[in-house]
């Protein structure tokens, strides 16, 4: 059944969906989205490294992204608003990421795939990454869901019940990082941060409490992914992109149903 | 039983400086009320004693087991984030459907229990922090300004229910507060702080003490009046007398 490309492309976009949703849900409500573009963005110039070192792709853009995200979570509030020091550190990764690629000669490099995601190449190898890699981010936010959940509506209620939400910061932190790292290769870092705010904004207009509208996103980004692929094989469009369209879409018609059944139209 | 002791508290952010050599304790039941002007380090104190800011000396000790219940100034719920009152109650500790409908009850909010948290009131909010504080029966009630944005019937409507609870609970409560003609008439003890513990001790000797008539003046007549008229003190007052 692996055997098929389109098998392989589809099971890893369900990979990625599950765990771009909860973590999606907790980007929107902390509104860190701009977090997860320089994060992603950041991914590309691991990607270079780990091309000029012969590294895996995979474990270069791990190590950069979470330099990244540690960097931009030690650095803020001190002195720059936060959107100036992700702007500041998002674009100028991503044009680090892309001279550092130039000097790479000798190796023809794709860069669109790094950009834009090459779903329809994943390996068995790539499935098992992805899937351990949303396994494991899975794992790590239903365990610390409550105290997520506390840490993100109030820092000193985290404090007064016994934790410190600066801990919590950090395992969202280390998620994104993961799910930047497995994505790459099925939505391209440019695309990322979609697939994780997408899905969970769509959801919102749907949900009545934080876990429903993790699990409605987590359906919502899947059933992207299967649709997105499927369009994509049947117009010949590009894989990435045309999973984003997708789930896009079914944001704006949940949003458009969901206003006008509040505004009682 | 003392619950939490201050000894020697200083807070510094960076150079500056915001609590110096603060000694407090809170004994069981009681109701203790901070007051202070901006940037008093009111909130520092706060933040100190639930542990979110670290001390640059001294140390606050809490009895072993201590069970605190807090109530945040704000609590901001990001229109993205669905959550109904049910679900907010048990946000840290599980408790059964029974128990968040008593704890409403007593808060004074019953029949919110389905309502979603970005629907509510600003009164019905704040007394939905209070009945969750309040759940898992704690030995004292942490509130950092929970009044703020009440008109003054809400928060005084809001502070007898804080009388109600210590009466019935027992649980003692510590309370920053602005509103001081409200605050006075309800604590056991007033600290006056402003950076360091300018006096304290009950509400008439703190409201007749010339360091709190230094930092609030004599312009919040509705405080002192409450306790003493304003014959007998010694402050400058010419610039009235030239009126």
């Amino acid at each position: 059944m692996l055997d098929d490309f389109m098998t392989r492309a589809t099971l890893a976009g369900i990979g990625v969906a599950i765990a771009a949703a909860p973590l999606g849900c907790f980007v929107v409500w902390r509104r860190m989205a701009y977090f997860g573009d320089a994060t992603a963005h950041a991914a590309i110039l691991g990607v270079a490294l780990s091309l000029a070192f012969q590294m895996s792709v995979f474990l270069g853009a791990l190590v950069v992204a979470l330099i990244m995200a540690l960097a931009v979570t030690l650095l803020s509030g001190r002195g720059y608003a936060m959107d100036t020091l992700l702007g500041v550190m998002a674009h100028s990764s991503l044009a680090f990421g892309l001279v550092a690629v130039s000097f790479l000669s000798g190796i023809r490099i794709d860069l669109m795939a790094y950009l834009f995601g090459d779903i329809l190449s994943v390996s068995r190898t790539d499935l098992v990454v992805i899937w351990g890699g949303a396994a494991l981010v899975v794992a790590l936010i239903v365990w610390r869901w409550s105290q997520l959940l506390t840490a993100t509506l109030n820092e000193e209620l985290a404090y007064a019940t016994g934790f410190d939400p600066k801990r919590e910061q950090l395992i969202l932190t280390l998620s994104l990082a993961v799910t930047v790292a497995v994505a790459i290769k099925v939505v391209g870092v440019l695309l990322i941060a979609a697939m994780l705010i997408i899905p969970a904004a769509a959801a919102r207009s749907l949900a009545r409490s934080p876990e429903t509208m993790a699990l409605i996103a987590a359906a919502i980004g899947a059933f992207s992914a299967v649709a997105g692929l499927r369009s994509a094989y049947v117009f010949d469009t590009p894989a990435g992109p045309s999973i984003v369209c997708v789930a896009a879409v079914l944001f704006a018609g949940f949003s458009l149903t969901g206003w006008r059944s509040r505004s009682g139209v | 039983m003392t619950l939490i002791t201050v000894e020697k508290l200083s807070v510094r952010y960076g150079a500056n400086t915001v609590l110096q050599n603060v000694d407090m304790a809170i004994e069981a039941g009681e109701i203790v009320t901070i007051v202070g002007p901006n940037g008093s380090g009111k909130t520092s104190l706060l933040r100190a004693i639930i542990g979110a800011t670290n001390p640059s000396a001294g140390h606050v000790s809490r009895k072993p087991g201590l069970k605190i219940g807090y109530v945040p100034q704000k609590l901001h719920v990001d229109p993205t984030l669905p959550i109904s009152v049910a679900r907010f109650m048990r946000l840290t500790h599980r408790v059964s459907k029974d128990d968040c409908a008593a704890a409403l009850a007593a808060a004074g909010v019953p029949d919110l229990l389905k309502r979603q948290m970005s629907q509510l009131s600003g009164g019905q909010f704040q007394r939905v922090l209070l009945a969750r504080a309040l759940i898992n029966r704690p030995d004292i009630l942490l509130l950092d300004e929970a009044t703020q944005g009440l008109d003054q019937r809400g928060s005084a409507s809001f502070y007898q229910q804080i009388e109600a609870v210590r009466q019935e609970t027992g649980c003692a409560i510590l309370m920053i507060s602005h509103e001081l003609h409200v605050v006075m008439s309800a604590s056991d003890r007033v600290i006056c702080l402003n950076g360091h513990v300018c006096c304290e001790g009950s509400p008439a000797v703190v409201a007749s003490a010339p360091e709190y008539r230094a930092l609030f003046g004599t312009g919040t007549g509705g405080a002192l009046a409450l306790y003493r008229h304003e014959h007998d003190h010694n402050h400058d007052h010419s610039h009235e007398a030239a009126e």
